[in-house]
């Protein structure tokens, strides 16, 4: 499991077909907009509106030259019309001008406005992601997650940086050629539109076919890109049983299978544009055709200016804007998809900074302490070595300080994940500050979830777990979770060098503290080793460690952090057993007076503890020493003994 | 351009589509260019009142419309046809040279990235060859064809065109030459951005344990603001393309219908008519608009440059260990001697993994290794089955030097379960069948009584023929293990090395196992490498390796004597052992 690629999976994507677009994403997305930039979307629409119009008037531009001025032109002489030449022409290069300057504003303006959403939407996200419950975090893919980031933040580019200001832009070129038509004749109007809607619907069939057959050959691509990640990782095994052959035939199947509907999903998708393109013309001929027998049977023409017989200059306008409009449907139909794919996008983001953040009602802290002269609590400035609780009591106003030494006690825990499965029954265990508690027990018997609980990762009804005597629950999480340091079996290590990686435990420690810490942990020497010491970057989870040198690592950077309480949970799993013996003997000079739990599967690691607790399916089956409980003979004694093994 | 060349020799059985593809591209732009011809003279019968002309004209449309159409459609099938067909071929060549990789390859290249050039890679080179194929006959025919119909009307309004195909041209190549390197520049930070995300995500227990929320937070924002500024950057120079393009065309129609005007009046139309002035117009715009055509043509074969690097790079690696022509193909017994080897992962690394091991193993014996994380015990049986080869000195298995073997032959008879042993999605008798395609029922359940995972096998409700999971997430890591043992049982090995491979099975069970191995296969070579002194303690000669190095070797008593790390490691290990 500590190897995750994230990846697009089959469901992780956007979806192709028609994604659950929740109600009101559209609203609110321009909310969002309109929030952070209004103003400048205001330019932005007016720059939009004078460069379509400036378009249009251009291209009604020549004919009102020739009718005004060549054709007048031709009999009264070349001078005649040269003050109306030179007027059309800086008129016309003016229009132009200011539509040039427009689509350069407003094209910038978006660039801004795009990537500035982008980083809000971004920022939005990851800080609402940082406040929700771990639970969220167990409960949702990894992948489906940064799928929000990536495919959807890029679909909402999409809609925002183009398909908006098109959509927008297209709104205003139908209605002025709608306009346009009416004004001129409506039966050829109402002509044109039936046709307009026949190649919007033979689009909509064919995209919808296309979009099919596209999500087909997504599924054939993750299932190839699935068995190639998988022979990658194992190709050391496939050379060692010299699978080659065999794996080179598997895998001509599948490349087959992707070549299948890779050609499919391609072509369908190529042939959608010359189909759109040459209805577009079949439109133009019907046109042709109707008008010309519209002027032929001298068909009485009804219009907005009255009705009149049609004539051959309105059948060429119409033939001239059908072009125009064929042209706009077709490339805004090429927009629909990315319009649904930007809003199913949109409504993932949303639905992320919807969710619920951890609830946390806990209102005692955790400071620096000290004692006065007289002996009592007090609050300090600075780090001490001491802490305290600093515990308000609303009902008489007055605020108690309660030294924290670790003590933690649970009373009849019982939990579950989810309420038809309880992983916990009834568990009761008291550690005294000092003491070095062990859980041993089989994969799922309940040892990881009872530090989740303790350091509130899940939450459980009030006052079954005290903490120095408090209820965990008034406690609240982030200073619960100062006091606590875990060191997991996966370790996780971020991007930066390794002394950035163990300086995580406490941003304020020098580096002298560091290859303090790095020292006990036993991962000074190995550090040393590195090409470049504790410079050295560390990429992709630490990938060019090995999985012992990685927990070394995490114990150093808890090392550092020195909490009083710590919890390590499989820790040395990967750390042969003369390093652990080290290790171990470091550990616990730190931790001297305070308390540690331990988890561990090696029986050797937790042999020395205080009390070692038996859990088997969430019941705690034996406590007490090794030697009590070697003793006793039961599971613990099997266990030790090689006779029984967990899993 | 060798890379290029090297990249088209893999288009192969697909090279028919890949030429039918621009031709009918063509025929399609050829009635393209017609049709506004035939749509004009269209409008200009249209006066004439004469509906059987009309209708003519309307047949000839919809014959070149629907000529266009077949066109287009099968130049769309083709070019699906092409591009997918190269990025098969390029997948299967990639996927059949990796399997040629040594272990020292596999390294050097990464697994991920790996996987990264076969899918994401190949991936964008397909769209970039489509979109070639399709773009680069279309867009330089268009314009070739319309600067042509312009010529025809007039040789000096054309010229106004031509003069403004080179500055246009010029302009888009400039921008695209400039956004081209940032944007690669920021991709690399836009991907360390969703990194971070992804650390985050994977490490959240981690971030909150450390109550470090604010402080990724902090961090988030500052890539992410970085990424804002970049990205807004380049987006804002590749904001002037439209008003370039728009520029352009409107230039050239001002001065098209300055000059045209002129022309048309001075001349009383003879040398130019007020129709040819309107086609004159349509053309223009055409030639333009297959520049910004041609400029995203240029922009995505700029971003297919580095994939194709990539996968040259790969196509063209030759394996750094290959198998010898006529190579020894029988291994004679299980006899391993290393003479002076001394190994480094590295040509320029300056540490050895391994410095000068000379070591003598009898057919037949059991040998131990122990020693700490990174003390090269793994590198040193790497070396048997010539997974890597030695820097310095040789390897003989059964008298002969690994390097004369048949690849092949020798890892048929040293069986290896490594370290980071892995399972295949599939059932357990087709995992297991990796070591003996051919290996009946009786064998494979015989070699899983061996290795002790014929118990829990048949607890399984489907036996033998459960499915395995991908990476083998539905069975624990003693029963995967015991099941990697079995599988490498099943080649009938000479040599049989297990690496770390019982860590996850308890002592008794490791115990069976070994005993099963003494008795059942006593001629075979056995190596164990493990952590627990108990799994070497029965060995011949156990080997305590440090940093590279055999620090003590000997049987178990002999070490115990002498008292140095393996006697510490026991110490640690069995200590208060005494209480049963």
């Amino acid at each position: 499991m500590a190897k995750k690629k994230m990846k697009k999976g089959p469901q992780g994507g956007p979806p192709m077909g028609g994604p659950p677009i929740k109600k009101g994403t559209f609203g609110r997305l321009i909310k969002y907009l309109l929030k952070h930039y209004k103003g400048r979307l205001i330019v932005v629409m007016c720059c939009i509106i004078v460069s379509s119009v400036s378009m249009v008037i251009g291209t009604v531009f020549l004919r009102q030259l020739i009718d005004k001025v060549i054709t007048p032109g031709l009999t009264l002489g070349l001078d005649a019309v040269w003050p109306g030449l030179v007027k059309y022409i800086c008129l016309m290069a003016g229009i132009y001008l200011a539509g040039v300057i427009c689509t350069t504003t407003y094209t910038r303006i978006m660039a801004t406005v795009t990537q500035g959403m982008l980083k809000s939407f971004r920022n939005d996200m990851f800080n609402v992601m940082q406040t929700l419950p771990i639970k969220y975090f167990d409960t949702h893919a990894h992948g489906d997650i940064m799928s929000t980031y990536t495919n959807d933040t890029d679909a909402i580019r999409q809609l925002i940086g183009q398909s908006i200001p098109n959509l927008f832009q297209t709104i205003l070129s139908l209605s002025s050629m709608i306009i346009m038509m009416i004004s001129f004749s409506i039966p050829l109007t109402i002509a044109t539109g039936i046709i307009s809607l026949s190649i919007v619907y033979v689009t909509k069939t064919f995209a919808g076919a296309s979009a099919k057959y596209m999500m087909a050959q997504q599924k054939t691509l993750a299932e190839e890109e699935g068995f190639v990640e998988e022979m990658m990782t194992g190709q050391k095994v496939v050379k060692v049983f010299c699978h080659e052959e065999q794996a080179k035939e598997d895998f001509e199947k599948i490349n087959e299978a992707l070549y299948e509907a890779g050609r499919t999903a391609n072509a369908n998708g190529n042939i959608l544009m010359p189909i759109i393109h040459n209805i577009g013309n079949l439109m133009y001929v019907l046109l042709a055709i109707i008008g010309g027998l519209m002027v032929y049977f001298h068909v009485p023409n009804v219009s907005l200016t009255g009705v009149a017989p049609v004539s051959v200059g309105i059948v060429i306008s119409f033939l001239t804007i059908s072009r125009q409009l064929s042209q706009t449907i077709g490339q805004t139909s090429m927009q629909v998809p990315m319009i649904a794919m930007g809003m199913a996008g949109a409504s993932r983001v949303f639905a992320l900074m919807d969710e619920e953040p951890e609830y946390d009602e806990g209102y005692v802290t955790l400071v620096y302490a000290r004692r006065n002269e007289k002996g009592e609590l007090e609050e300090a400035p600075s780090r001490t070595g001491l802490w305290a609780w600093k515990h308000p009591h609303k009902a008489t106003g007055t605020v108690t300080y309660e030294e924290l030494k670790g003590h933690v006690e649970l009373e009849h825990v019982d939990f579950g994940y989810v309420p038809e499965k309880m992983v916990l029954h009834d568990v009761t265990l008291y550690a005294e500050p000092g003491q070095k508690i062990a859980f041993v027990g089989a994969t799922g018997a309940g040892k990881t979830t009872i530090t989740n609980l303790i350091n509130r990762f899940y939450d459980i009804p009030d006052g079954k777990i005290r903490y120095d005597g408090i209820n965990i629950n008034k406690i609240k999480k982030h200073d619960l979770r100062h006091s606590l340091g875990i060191v997991l079996q996966d370790v996780n290590l971020f991007t930066g060098t390794v002394m950035e990686n163990i300086r995580y435990g406490r941003l304020v420690a020098t580096d002298e503290d560091c290859i303090k810490a790095a020292k006990l942990a036993n991962a000074h020497s190995f550090i040393e080793r590195l090409p470049e010491g504790y410079n050295t970057m560390l990429t992709a989870n630490g990938a060019n460690l090995s999985q012992g040198q990685r927990q070394l690592l995490s114990i150093a950077r808890a090392a550092v952090a020195n909490h009083p309480v710590m919890i390590l949970d499989e820790a040395t799993s990967s750390i042969d057993t003369r390093t652990e013996a080290l290790v171990s003997e470091g550990m616990d000079n730190l931790m001297e007076g305070r308390t540690v739990f331990v988890i561990a599967h090696r029986l050797s690691t937790v042999r020395n503890s205080d009390c070692i607790m038996v859990l088997d399916h969430g019941h705690i089956i034996e406590r007490g020493t090794h030697d009590e409980l070697i003793a006793k003979k039961g599971t613990y004694y099997q266990l030790y003994t090689g006779a029984f093994e967990w899993d | 351009m060798y890379k290029i060349k090297r990249l088209l020799s893999c288009v192969r059985e697909y090279k028919k589509a890949s030429i039918l593809t621009p031709t009918y591209v063509g025929m399609e732009v050829i009635f393209e260019c017609i049709l506004p011809l035939i749509m004009a003279a269209l409008i200009d019968e249209m006066s004439g009142n004469h509906l059987g002309i009309i209708a003519k004209y309307g047949v000839i449309l919809v014959i070149l419309a629907t000529l266009s159409l077949a066109c287009g459609t099968l130049s769309g099938m083709n070019a699906a046809k092409a591009s997918c067909g190269l990025a098969k071929n390029l997948r299967q060549d990639l996927f059949f040279k990796i399997q040629d990789f040594a272990f020292a390859d596999i390294d050097k290249f990464s697994s991920s990235s790996l996987v990264t050039r076969m899918t994401t890679d190949v991936t964008n080179i397909q769209n970039a060859y489509q979109m070639l194929i399709r773009g680069a006959v279309r867009t330089p025919m268009m314009m070739f064809f319309s600067v042509a119909m312009c010529m025809t009307i007039n040789v000096k309004m054309a010229m106004i065109f031509l003069v403004m195909i080179p500055i246009l041209g010029y302009g888009l190549l400039k921008i695209a030459t400039t956004v081209f390197p940032i944007f690669r520049r920021i991709f690399k930070k836009y991907d360390a951005l969703n990194n971070s995300v992804q650390e985050n995500i994977s490490g959240i227990r981690v971030v909150k344990s450390f109550v470090r929320e604010d402080f990724e937070k902090q961090k988030f924002d500052k890539a992410s603001e970085e990424v804002r500024q970049d990205f807004t950057h380049v987006e804002k120079i590749l904001a002037f393309n439209a008003p370039l393009m728009m520029t352009c065309i409107s230039l050239a129609m001002t001065l098209v219908s300055f000059f045209g005007a002129k022309m048309i009046i001075e001349s009383h139309e003879t040398v130019l008519s007020i129709g040819e002035l309107s086609a004159l117009t349509t053309y223009g715009v055409q030639i333009l608009a297959s520049m910004m055509m041609l400029s995203f043509v240029f922009v995505m074969c700029s971003l297919a440059v580095e994939p194709i690097n990539r996968i040259v790079e790969v196509l063209d690696h030759e394996s750094t260990l290959t198998s010898p022509e006529n190579g020894i193909t029988k291994v004679e017994d299980g006899s391993i001697t290393f003479d002076h080897v001394s190994f480094k992962y590295n040509e320029e690394s300056p540490k050895n993994a391994l410095t000068d091991i000379n070591l003598e193993i009898k057919s037949g014996q059991t040998i131990g290794i122990i020693g700490g994380t990174g003390s090269s015990k793994s590198s040193l049986i790497q070396l048997i089955s010539r997974l890597y080869d030695v820097s310095e000195g040789a390897v003989y298995v059964g008298g002969k030097d690994v390097r004369e073997y048949d690849l092949e032959a020798l890892r048929e008879e040293v069986s290896v379960v490594l370290q980071k042993n892995i399972l295949f999605s599939g059932t357990i008798k087709e995992n297991l069948r990796w070591g003996k395609p051919d290996a009946t029922d009786e064998e494979i359940i015989h070699v899983c009584k061996l290795a002790q995972a014929d118990e829990f096998v048949s607890q399984f409700p489907d036996g033998y023929d459960t499915m395995i999971e991908r990476g083998g997430s539905n069975v624990s890591g003693g029963q995967k293990q015991r099941l990697c043992i079995a599988r490498a049982l099943l080649k009938k090995p000479k040599i049989l090395i297990l690496d770390d491979s019982t860590s996850a099975v308890d002592t008794r069970t490791d115990a069976l196992i070994r005993k099963a191995l003494r008795e059942e296969i006593p001629d075979t070579t056995k190596i164990i490498i493990a952590q627990r002194v108990s799994s070497v303690e029965d060995a011949d000669e156990i080997l305590v390796m440090e940093e590279g190095r055999i620090a003590e070797r000997g049987t178990s008593e002999e070490l115990l004597a002498l008292g140095g790390i393996y006697s510490e490691v026991y110490e640690t290990q069995t200590k208060s052992k005494e209480v049963d």
